[in-house]
């Protein structure tokens, strides 16, 4: 997390492409290289992922150039004016080692957890978000933030195991009264006078934890990875309870907003991307305060049941059943939700580019990658997945990029990004996955 | 070690605290294994979203039991003063409470953390009873509390064996057969030591059988099986399907539970009889799709299909109709692979990554222009075959109802042919396939191995399958009656004897 220097900054900002500095500067605010807060903490740097289901066509998604400015093929064009922000990473698959393909399963967990499970609930390691979450989300109120835009909680790919499941916001209302109902505190509020409840409930949690140690005693080794779990949980409140009790440093670009409007739910393409829209402001909020730094979007789960008003068949039916068209080259219907859910990612990374913070945008601080379980979903393929990674990691990578993996394992990019999230790690996944290569071609 | 499901969490705060009591909060989501929650509760934990919504729920839940409605039911005694601390009366409150919640005896340590925090939240606020609620709170958040811990003791008559302790049996008891916290005279009995014996047990299990809350334990546990929290998921298009909506869909779930309870508590009838009553009960936004009349305007009225009806049986209900369907589309694959796993306990492998569903979709081809027909056209492709071989013919049974369960005869001008098979004994129509089911031996033999299971939180173990062939036995000879079964269960060496210790959850050892 250290060793972030004004040239590591500006080497990361200017080795990118068509970089626009010039935000304004909150000087009050940052310490003399604009890379960090005057309290000499640095700006928070920000980890995500944004998933979306059923992947895409290889030959209408992946870029024909490689490098800077690299040529979009129509899936991405939604991505066309924020090229320079989004890194394209074609072509990295998932090996299944003798394993089974498991539909929808196997591509996304070998993503995040460098393994291809055996069997298809298996979650054969914690996933790439909570590996990080450990490492940075204990010093934020919240581990980290789970949302869906399609409305089931139980739609997340944030794991620390089979079940240990962090489950997803799925209204935007009840993600607003998460993060600025009761318990947030106003960096900006000027005079802290802490709550005394808080003490009380210190004194509650400190009991229970008291309780943990005599049970641990009696009980076998899989009850106690439980009890393990649960341990992680009670501290992660034990940490927001002692937050509560200081005030927080002040953060210019924290400005929360009245609640939001509440999102229809449900499946339906516009519905989905409506919701999806209002968590995505509230999320950037939520960093803009830094209550977290590490986030989950799913926008449609694995199998997307993304659907059109009126349609007997959604996204994930029509991948199966839709004829190839022979003209086209591709399914039509099907590719339609393809198109609609890149449309969704270009908005969210908009939503990220276009909020101010240091001397660029909340985007520049932050790295979040887009990925899918499959590329071409018809077959459930796990070969040259799509993936991207949008921001600049606070200056630690380029972007606007794109690399072709060219069959190498998917391992490599969770590595890289285990990398830049500070984490000491040289050496990631299992069985032919396992990796010591990082995708060097993006450092800064 | 199991975890409370959110039911069970809500129960037992309503039976101790009262059933106006809100429980404010997101649960988090139960996890299903092996197709039952109670299996995936014995692997449940806690993660940092859920611990926080844990807390805000103990803190308001102790906040309502203590308020000035309810607390003359939940404090003992009078404090010396209402606005100081009272250590003395606090050790009582919480003796008196603590059992109920941790389902045994307290020690010593953790009565003594309470009062310790009773008495600072008393100082600090000037409440008595303020400081009350903090401690309730401590208890609501434990371990103890949120997880059912089934402690096992040496059998002193066979030293092989580890014995559920009499208070894990009370546990176990009580949420199998009531889906809640043992009771009072329960927990009496438990701490006597009297569940350990024979005459002990069989006294308490048929005083919770004839208990009106077997009802809602036996709801609990169809709910389970039946995976019916996963209706609150279906979403369905409002344009094919104007009828649908969520009143529909939470009075659907209601008229099955409402037949089962009916016809195997109250009536004390055969289980298999389910598979083709014709008994039932309706609302009127039910009627709407059952293309019934119904009087009554609010509220539920028995009724009974005429004799030749396609509504014979559970199977034919709006509920498992419209969960094993697509949104805008009835599935024979997805009914069959239901009535295979969930009814008759089978395994049905898994599609293949490079499955061809092409045909399937073609619902404008003048050649396939039902189900059926494009269901054998997919068929015809060997990959394919060897699973929908399986499920098909049982879905293709009760493919004249929709994805919400309403009654049709044609799709696309062609009308719907009903017969099929299971394993190749064949059925002639839907009725056809309830009888069928109804005399099929794996369908009892599945549905003890399913109470067994849920029972137990976990599946039976190799050397059990002697335990599950008797408790078949026992089963027929009784004509099938829940109540002989349920007994028959909770009596058994298995029902009482503890789970054993797994190793760490690993890579490999996920699922079992």
């Amino acid at each position: 997390m250290s060793g972030l220097d004004r040239r590591t900054f500006l080497r990361g900002a200017l080795g990118g492409v068509g970089v626009t500095v010039g935000l304004p500067l909150f000087d009050c605010f940052l310490n003399g290289n604009g890379t960090a807060l005057a309290s000499g903490a640095p700006l928070p740097l920000r980890f995500g992922t944004w998933f979306w289901g059923c992947g895409m066509n290889p030959g209408r998604w992946n870029p024909k150039t490689q490098g800077a400015g690299y040529e979009l093929g129509p899936e991405l064009q939604p991505i066309a004016d924020l090229r320079e922000h989004v890194t394209v990473l074609s072509g990295f698959n998932v090996h299944l080692d003798g394993r089974p393909n498991h539909p929808h399963k196997s591509g996304v967990i070998g993503t995040l957890t460098g393994e291809a499970p055996a069997k298809s609930k298996d979650v054969p390691a914690p996933t790439l978000d909570v590996l990080i979450s450990d490492e940075v989300g204990s010093s934020t109120r919240f581990r980290s933030l789970e949302l869906t835009a399609t409305g089931s909680a139980k739609d997340s790919y944030s794991l620390r195991g089979q079940s240990v499941v962090n489950s997803s916001e799925t209204s935007p209302i009840e993600l607003y009264r998460r993060v600025f109902g009761q318990g947030f505190q106003d960096p900006n509020a000027g005079e802290f006078v802490p709550d005394p409840e808080v003490m009380l409930r210190q004194s509650v949690v400190s009991a229970v934890k008291d309780d943990r140690t005599r049970l641990e005693a009696q009980l076998g080794a899989h009850d106690r990875q439980r009890l393990d779990d649960y341990l992680t949980a009670l501290r992660q409140l034990e940490r927001q309870l002692e937050l509560q009790l200081s005030a927080p440093p002040p953060l210019e670009a924290c400005r929360p907003a009245s609640p939001p409007a509440e999102g229809r739910g449900g499946s339906e393409v516009g519905h989905a991307e409506q919701t999806h829209q209002l968590m995505a402001k509230l999320l950037v909020m939520a960093l803009a305060c830094d209550q977290t730094r590490v986030f989950n979007v799913v926008f449609s789960y694995g199998a997307s049941n993304l659907h059109l008003p009126g349609s007997q068949t959604g996204h994930h039916q029509l991948t199966h059943e839709e004829q190839l068209d022979e003209a086209l080259g591709y399914q039509p219907r099907a590719s339609y939700f393809v198109d609609r859910s890149m449309e969704a990612w270009a908005a969210f990374v908009r939503e990220l580019s276009a909020f101010p913070e240091g001397d660029g945008s909340m985007l520049d601080n932050s790295v979040v990658m887009a990925h899918s379980e499959t590329s071409f979903a018809k077959i459930h393929d796990v070969l040259g997945l799509p993936i991207m990674l949008a921001g600049r990691a606070g200056g630690r990578i380029q972007s606007g990029l794109h690399v072709a993996g060219a069959g190498d394992p998917v391992t490599r990019i969770g590595l890289t990004l285990q990398q830049i999230m500070g984490l000491s790690v040289d050496r990631w996944g299992s069985g032919s996955m396992e990796t010591n290569r990082a995708v060097s071609e993006i450092f800064a | 070690m199991r975890r409370l499901t959110a039911a069970q969490y809500k129960q037992t705060v309503f039976d101790l605290f009262g059933s106006d009591i809100q429980v404010a909060g997101r649960f988090a989501p139960d996890t299903r294994r092996d197709g039952l929650v109670a299996v995936g509760s014995s692997w449940g934990t806690t993660t940092p979203s859920s611990f926080e919504q844990l807390e805000t729920m103990a803190l308001t839940i102790a906040e309502q039991a203590l308020d000035e409605t309810h607390r003359a039911e939940q404090v003992p005694c009078a404090p010396d003063s209402p606005t100081t601390s009272d250590d003395v009366c606090t050790e009582e409150f919480v003796r008196a409470i603590g059992p109920r919640l941790f389902r045994r005896s307290l020690t010593e340590q953790e009565i003594q953390a309470r009062v310790a925090i009773a008495a600072k939240a008393a100082r600090k606020t000037g409440e008595f009873h303020t400081g009350l609620r903090f401690a309730l709170a401590s208890l609501l958040l434990a371990p103890e509390f949120l997880f059912r811990i089934e402690r096992g003791e040496p059998d002193p008559l066979d030293a092989t064996r580890l014995r559920l302790t009499s208070e894990s049996v009370a546990s176990r008891l009580s949420y199998f057969l009531w889906n809640t916290t043992p009771d009072d005279e329960l927990l009496a009995a438990a701490r006597s030591g009297q569940l350990v014996s024979d005459e002990g047990l069989v006294a308490q299990v048929e005083r919770l059988l004839a208990s009106p809350r077997l009802e809602q334990g036996m709801r609990a546990f169809f709910t389970d099986v039946y995976s019916f929290d996963q209706l609150e998921d279906v979403s369905k298009d409002t344009l094919l399907y104007p009828a649908f909506s969520r009143t529909l869909v939470e009075h659907s779930q209601e008229q099955t539970l409402r037949v089962i309870t009916d016809h195997l508590i109250t009536e004390r009838g055969d289980y298999r009889d389910l598979f083709t009553t014709r008994k039932s009960f309706m609302t009127r936004t039910l009627g709407l799709v059952y293309r019934v009349p119904v009087a009554t305007r609010d509220g539920w009225e028995p009724m009974e299909f005429p004799a030749g009806s396609p509504r014979s049986g559970l199977l034919t209900h709006v509920s498992f109709m419209t969960l094993h369907s697509h949104p805008g589309r009835s599935s024979p694959t997805l009914r069959g692979q239901f009535v295979r796993e969930a009814i008759l306990c089978q395994a049905v492998p898994e599609a293949p990554a490079d499955v061809n569903f092409t045909v399937v979709q073609e619902t404008d081809n003048p050649q396939f222009r039902t189900a059926r027909a494009r269901l054998e056209a997919h068929r015809t492709d060997p990959t394919c075959a060897n699973c929908h071989e399986i499920v098909d013919p049982i879905g293709l049974g009760l493919d004249t109802f929709d994805a919400i369960g309403a009654y049709r005869r044609t799709e696309n001008g062609v009308e719907i042919d009903t017969s099929g098979h299971i394993s190749g004994d064949a059925f002639d129509d839907t009725r056809d396939l309830g009888s069928l089911l109804h005399d099929h031996p794996a369908v009892a033999a599945c549905f003890v191995e399913n109470l067994y299971r849920y029972a137990v939180g976990r599946d039976p173990a190799l050397s059990e399958r002697r335990l599950l062939r008797y408790l078949e036995e026992r089963f027929e000879e009784s004509g099938y009656r829940l109540h002989a079964l349920l007994k028959s269960i909770t009596t058994s060496q298995g029902f009482r004897t503890a789970s054993g210790a797994r190793s760490v959850e690993t890579a490999k050892g996920g699922e079992t």
